[in-house]
């Protein structure tokens, strides 16, 4: 299973690298987004540090969803999802390595980034740690309730909106808990809380998400 | 790779199999089996059913009614451990666009547990030249000789094939023939959805008529 699991890994990060733009584009997203607050709202460092928290999330989670679609989409139609589902790799071992990979290429660049917008908002270097950590916490599960989102609209054309509609209300809880601890960060309080709730939501989406991916790539590909 | 299952009954069975479609029914009542060692074509017209059922064959459809059986046990049901006894390859390769032939040939070796070796199957099929070469760059007919290698490199018993000789040139086809009566010959299962059942039709093949 372990080879199974390094070939598929290994296989959508080579894809990724080879369809760049797929790449960049949520990054440079990210980084717009972000970067529109303060031509919007004002450049003024006190307003900035204050808003600065809930851009960066709000322009994390819109970003991450940029490259959902596709997560399976581009193996639905060129039918290898077909001889995935139909290989003697159990179907939940396939859709981990496919998040995973899918985590790697589109949140690891994103929580590299994090960082220097939250310095271009002001936020004080010591909360970037917790910044960092709260990312890392929170963006398996988003990758999860994405892959889960991406697997129930196979059947749908143009499903990116949908994909939209399904998983941003779900990811409330992390924008909620992450920014928390973030802010929490930022004037040097305590920011275990928010940290557990979102490791207990990490924990609990990686048990039970690729399950109900698998479920769901089953009837997609019917 | 994966442990033959015991044989005691036929190989591949279809036990009154039904498929809808909405309000329309594609095909009801039927009923067919083959052992091991056996071709079975699937002839009929456009839209009459053949993909669906060669789909619900290979376990990717549930069939509205009725009972598909590989080695006694339902298609759907089968462990991950015995699902690579099935190869199925469908209208799409099967084949990654921005990947080399080599790349994507040792990829499906790699989860499939296959043994053949890459380059010699690509130096079959012809591609030898083509192996490190993006598969975007090929042509149809040898895009889907990449799909079709895989056959060869996942070891698998029952092959369900659907419209396998298209886009393929007549050096293609008489290969894909030939192949397909070696693996009936070495006691595997062929089932191929066809539009010209003469170029694979021997003694003993069963014809299923949609």
């Amino acid at each position: 299973m372990r080879e199974a699991f390094g070939a598929i890994v290994a296989r959508d990060l080579k894809l990724a690298f080879r369809r760049w733009s797929e790449l960049a584009n949520p990054l440079i997203f990210f980084v717009i987004v972000a970067s529109l607050f303060p031509l919007a709202l004002s450049p003024d460092e006190t307003e900035l540090r204050a808003i600065g928290v809930g851009v960066l999330w709000v322009s994390a989670l819109l970003s991450s969803l940029l490259a959902l679609d596709g997560l399976f989409r581009n193996d639905a139609d060129d039918g290898s999802l077909e001889q995935l589902l139909l290989s003697p790799v159990p179907a939940g071992v396939t859709a981990v390595a496919k998040i995973f990979a899918h985590w790697l290429v589109t949140s690891v660049p994103l929580i590299a980034l994090a960082p220097v917008v939250a310095l271009a908002f002001r936020l004080p270097v010591g909360a970037l740690p917790v910044l960092v950590g709260a990312l890392l916490l929170a963006t398996p599960t988003l990758s999860v309730l994405a892959a889960i989102g991406a697997a129930l609209t196979l059947g749908v054309r143009h499903s990116g909106p949908i994909i939209g509609l399904l998983v941003l209300p779900l990811a409330s809880p992390l924008l909620i808990f992450g920014a928390r601890a973030t802010d929490l960060a930022a004037y040097g309080e305590a920011t275990a809380g928010p940290l557990y709730l979102l490791a207990a939501l990490a924990a609990l989406a990686l048990s039970v998400g690729p399950l109900a991916v698998a479920a769901a790539l089953r009837v997609g590909v019917e | 790779m994966t442990a033959a299952a015991p044989m005691s009954g036929p190989a591949l069975a279809a036990r009154d199999v039904a498929m809808w479609r909405g309000n329309h029914c594609l095909f009801e009542s039927l009923d067919f089996s083959a052992d091991a060692g056996s071709t079975v074509l699937v002839v009929g017209a456009n839209g009459a059913g053949k993909t669906t059922l060669l789909r619900a064959l290979a376990g990717l459809t549930v069939p509205t009614a009725g009972r598909i059986e590989w080695c006694g046990t339902d298609v759907r049901a089968l462990p991950p451990e015995r699902r690579g006894e099935i190869a199925y390859r469908g209208h799409a390769e099967g084949v990654k666009r921005d990947l080399t032939v080599r790349e994507n040939l040792s990829f499906t070796r790699r989860i499939s547990g296959g043994t053949a070796d890459v380059a010699g199957v690509a130096e079959e099929l012809g591609l030898g030249p083509k192996l490190d070469v993006r598969t975007r760059y090929l042509s149809a007919g040898q895009r889907r000789r990449v799909g079709l290698a895989a056959l060869r490199l996942a070891d698998a018993r029952l092959w369900v094939l659907d419209e396998p000789m298209t886009h393929l040139d007549a050096a293609g086809r008489r290969l894909v023939a030939e192949w397909i009566g070696r693996h009936v010959g070495d006691g595997g299962v062929a089932v191929v959805a066809t539009h010209q059942p003469d170029e694979l039709a021997r003694p003993g093949t069963l014809v299923v008529e949609l």
